[in-house]
């Protein structure tokens, strides 16, 4: 039935000679436990896995050992039982031969395992519930890139699918790791593509594209889709037809926009080796721990695929397939035309290594050396993305990227057709890759100064505002000061025998006015002798001020703005000196007049306000001195209870913080208690009954510490605890009490009862 | 009015002219004032190109300073930071001659490099806080200060202020992130007539 759809043919590709035979002799093997597991937290593309376990620890076969970092993450399991050696920077597949993080476990052969949990029907069950376990088991696009399964199965809302295609293409040289995948677990990679269709709400078609030189793997498809909307559709064989935009376009005629993803043009594609570990995923709850892998090269005894453990070093598979180190070219991980060196052989197997290609000097020479470009067009024959790779190369030699952005050098798969057909040998994928890592590397440079640009002129921005306000504030300041001057200038012209005494108490803070008050009014002798000592005061700073201008005079060496200062300064001193002398004159004038009514009335006045105070306020001080002690007190031994109940060696502090705030909140009491009779302009029964209150509940609270510390920790808790119960009915008494009543503050009460139940709660667990 | 410009041909010309200079002077004046340009959009243009380093190198305060100043007419090789490429794209955009570093105003460094505070040593001071032109040191008075990595654009103002030399200017190391493919070396350079003068350590490409 797959051959009635039609397909269409993608522009450029090259035949090379696929040497897929040597893999498929042997049947899919197993490989032994070896003895080390690297697991990268990074196997996909997106943000590293966030490691959930420590060093020491033992995992179980499938346990989460590092969980997603954001939406753009996978999640890492344990492939065994084992025990974690270390985590730490090590060896990764990676063309540039670095290291990053990876988890390493050393696998204690029981493999045991966590319990998994199937989902038998899972085509009723919910699409959420599905996507939540492809994502538990981190799944990520086993192709090649890498790209975490759930993300793509997450559409924007805007994005219609009308198509679902499974890649079961291969079209690189050499792997069979999907084709044995396919002849072996057909009816898992049709079970997994309609789970996949289930999640995009059961897209219009639901294609299997799989090159025609694969007709085991075809038949088998087609077996188990049969009677299934699942359409298993052959094509012929051409290199790279594999890439998904090429397949999209192979399989349905519409080709990707520039710089979008499938989506937009409505299609979904994912490789069926996803679609299998989907199906396991969702169906046994099986995580992502293992995958199949092409191990193939003239350089090995054996050639064949073998399902790998992910984290198994890529020399223990090679050891065990007879690896003669002599006869290797070199190391390549993935096909010849798009896979990579390993500048190493001890980096691990990861969820993307689909095939480890060993070949012999003969099979994959080292490249012959470039030659000059002789402008034939091969390339561009070749290219499956209809791209001009000669015009390419040119640019990326010229170093000109606005040129090669122009020309569209990141609709370049990396194909390597191009290179492939080239009659001087260039490497140009390699020309291209440099120049995009250039460009890529350009634009975050971009990015970085225009934020440090941002960044500092933020900073302009707020020293200059910052500037700004302490201006404002100095401003402001000296008009203050301009006013306090006018002020008292009025005042001075007002007259003085009534004004002098009563502006000093007013102004006077309420302390020096209870002073006053209490130490009766000052003797006119103890004023006059202030403003006595007011005069010489202004005198001597007048001199003072004076002294450093005539010292530096003679050396010349004062600047002009220093000058104006010092005569700014002497101006004000001997303002000051004429004021004292003017009030002191003022002073004595008016105290050979004899003092008047007027003069003694606002006096008065202050004294009584003072007074009033005085009596006043150190009841209530201490009173709310008092409340605010009880509250600490109660904290206090909460936190002393608590802390001898965790057997924290800071409990004895905490103790002696009790019983000191007990010894304060006792004399304040004792205080109030004397201050208390003494009131009498305010002798409220309520304050005294509050005060009577306040000492119960000392005693009380000094019973209750004293019964204490004498306790062990354990009644202590049970204490806690029955008080906590106590407080507890009480507070859902009250509760019920504001509900009947339709009280306002029913919530409040209610959170309290609530809080109350945690406590107890937490202590009732201890 | 034929006869007036007849007798009199000095006169009605200049006063043609005359009227004709009054009327596309208001015109460009009611231009001026209504198609008014805030700042020279050339100068965003070089600060566009300017590496944001804010580093004073060139004796300027700042990235944008410089960028008005070339504008005004200053030398365009006075950024060591951005080495050759910003000079090469100031060149281009200004069209002139692109001239090579003025050594005057410190050399081009091969590696990026960041400020890193030793912390034990650190004592609290804030006058690198103060001298970070973005921002990218945090701490406060008598409290250990730290560089952000990630917003420090290597200046090395900071390192100058600190009164117990506890910053260090050290190179970024490259990340697996960060890490690129390097451009292969041209054919016309790497000349090798026969395959065999090929070096033996080549770890070779995969395509």
């Amino acid at each position: 039935m797959g051959s009635l759809i039609k397909t269409w043919e993608i522009p450029g590709g090259v035949h090379p000679p696929e040497n897929k035979a040597q893999s498929l002799q042997l049947p899919l093997g197993k490989m032994p436990l070896p003895p080390t597991l690297f697991l990268p937290l990074n196997q996909h593309i997106g943000t590293p896995a966030k490691p959930v376990v420590e060093v020491g620890d033992r995992v179980l076969g499938g346990q989460l050992i590092a969980d997603a970092e954001g939406v753009f993450s996978a999640r890492v399991h344990a492939p065994t039982s084992g025990k974690v050696s270390d985590i730490k920077d090590s060896l990764v597949p990676h063309p540039s031969g670095m290291s990053a993080p990876c988890i390493i476990i050393e696998p204690d052969g029981a493999d045991e395992w966590v319990e998994l949990h199937p989902l038998e029907d899972y085509l009723s069950a919910d699409k959420s519930e599905l996507l939540s376990r492809i994502r538990a088991a981190g799944i990520a696009g086993l192709g090649g890139a890498g790209f975490p399964t759930s993300v793509k199965l997450n559409p924007r809302a805007d994005h219609s699918i009308d198509t679902l295609i499974l890649n079961g293409t291969e079209c690189e040289p050499y792997i069979t790791a999907d084709d044995v995948l396919m002849q072996t677990r057909a009816d898992e990679v049709i079970a997994g593509s309609l789970l996949l269709a289930k999640l995009l709400d059961y897209p219009e078609h639901i294609l299997v594209g799989v090159e025609d030189n694969k007709p085991e793997a075809i038949a088998a498809l087609q077996k188990a889709a049969a009677g299934t909307e699942v359409q298993v559709v052959p094509f012929p064989t051409k290199y790279p037809s594999g890439g998904e935009k090429q397949l999209i376009q192979i399989l349905t005629g519409r080709e990707v926009p520039s710089g979008q993803i499938p989506a937009t043009i409505g299609v979904v594609c994912q490789n069926v080796g996803t679609a299998a570990s989907v199906y396991r995923a969702v169906r046994f709850g099986e995580p992502l721990v293992s995958r199949i892998t092409t191990v193939v090269g003239e350089a090995l005894q054996t050639q064949r695929n073998v399902e790998v453990l992910l984290g198994t070093p890529i020399d223990y598979l090679l050891e065990q397939h007879g690896f003669d180190a002599q006869r290797a070219s070199r190391l390549v991980m993935g096909g010849p035309m798009m896979g990579f060196s390993l500048p190493d052989a001890s980096v691990p197997v990861i969820k993307t290594t689909n095939c480890i290609l060993a070949p012999s000097k003969v099979e994959l020479p080292p490249p012959a050396p470039a030659q000059a470009c002789i402008r034939c067009g091969l390339c561009a024959e070749a290219c499956p993305a209809s791209l001009l790779p000669q015009q390419l190369f040119w640019y990326a030699q010229a170093e000109d990227y606005e040129k090669l952005e122009s020309h569209n050098l990141f609709d370049c798969i990396e194909c390597g057709a191009c290179s492939y057909v080239c009659p001087s040998n260039i490497p140009l994928v390699q020309y291209y890759r440099a120049a995009k890592g250039t460009i890529r590397h350009q634009q975050q440079e971009k990015e970085k100064s225009d934020r440090a640009r941002r960044r500092f002129e933020f900073r302009q921005e707020r020293i200059a505002k910052e500037e700004a306000e302490k201006e404002a504030k100095r401003a402001a300041r000296k008009q203050a000061a301009e006013e306090a001057k006018r002020k008292l200038a009025e005042q001075k012209s007002a007259p003085v025998a009534e004004q002098a005494p009563a502006a000093d108490s007013e102004l006077r803070p309420v302390s020096t006015a209870q002073a006053q008050a209490t130490g009766g009014q000052p003797s006119r002798a103890v004023q006059q002798a202030k403003l006595e000592r007011n005069l010489v005061a202004a005198q001597s700073s007048l001199t003072k001020a004076r002294e450093p201008l005539t010292a530096n005079e003679p050396g010349g060496t004062v600047s002009q703005e220093q000058l104006d200062k010092q005569q700014a300064r002497i101006k004000q001193a001997e303002l000051k000196v004429r004021e004292a002398e003017k009030k002191l004159q003022q002073f004595q004038a008016s105290s050979d007049t004899p003092t008047t009514t007027q003069e003694q009335d606002p006096v008065a006045a202050a004294i009584a306000r003072a007074r009033a105070k005085v009596n006043q306020s150190p009841e209530e001080k201490l009173r709310s001195s008092l409340e605010s002690l009880y509250k600490r007190l109660s904290k206090a031994e909460e936190k002393a209870a608590e802390a001898r109940a965790e057997g924290s060696d800071k409990a004895d502090a905490l103790q002696q913080g009790v019983d000191k705030l007990k010894e304060k909140i006792a004399t304040s009491q004792k205080e109030l208690d004397e201050l208390a009779p003494s009131t009498v302009a305010q002798p409220s029964s309520a304050s005294r009954s509050d005060a009577d209150h306040a000492s119960l509940a000392i005693e009380k609270a000094k019973a209750k510490a004293a019964a204490m510390a004498t306790m062990s920790a354990e009644d202590k808790l049970r204490n806690q605890i029955e008080s906590l119960k106590a407080r507890l009915e009480k507070a859902q008494e009250r509760l019920a009490k504001a509900e009947a009543e339709g009280d306002e503050n029913v919530e409040a009460f209610r959170t309290g009862v609530s809080k109350l139940e945690d406590k107890l709660q937490q202590l009732n667990n201890r | 009015m034929l006869e007036l410009i007849a007798q009199h041909p000095v006169v009605s010309s200049l006063i043609a002219l005359i009227g004709l200079a009054l009327i596309f002077g208001a015109v460009l004046g009611y231009a001026a004032v209504r198609f008014k340009l805030e700042g020279d959009p050339i100068v965003q243009q070089i600060d566009d190109l300017l590496p944001q380093t804010q580093c004073g190198q060139c004796g300027y305060p700042g990235c944008r300073p410089y960028a008005q100043a070339i504008a005004n007419g200053d030398a365009i090789n006075k950024c060591p930071p951005g080495g050759q490429p910003t000079i090469n794209a100031l060149a281009d955009l200004l069209d002139v001659e692109a001239p090579s570093l003025d050594a005057e105003h410190g050399e081009e460094s091969e590696v990026k490099k960041v400020a890193y505070i030793r912390e034990d040593e650190c004592i609290g001071c804030t006058k690198c806080i103060q001298a970070c032109p973005v921002d990218a040191i945090i701490g406060a008075a008598k409290q250990m200060h730290t560089v952000v990595i990630d917003e420090c654009t290597g200046c090395d103002l900071c390192v100058e202020p600190c009164p117990v030399d506890c910053i260090d200017m050290v190179p970024l190391e490259p990340t697996i992130k960060e890490w690129k493919w390097q451009k292969p070396v041209p054919a016309e350079q790497a000349v090798q007539l026969i395959a065999t003068d090929r070096d033996s350590g080549d770890t070779g490409r995969a395509a």
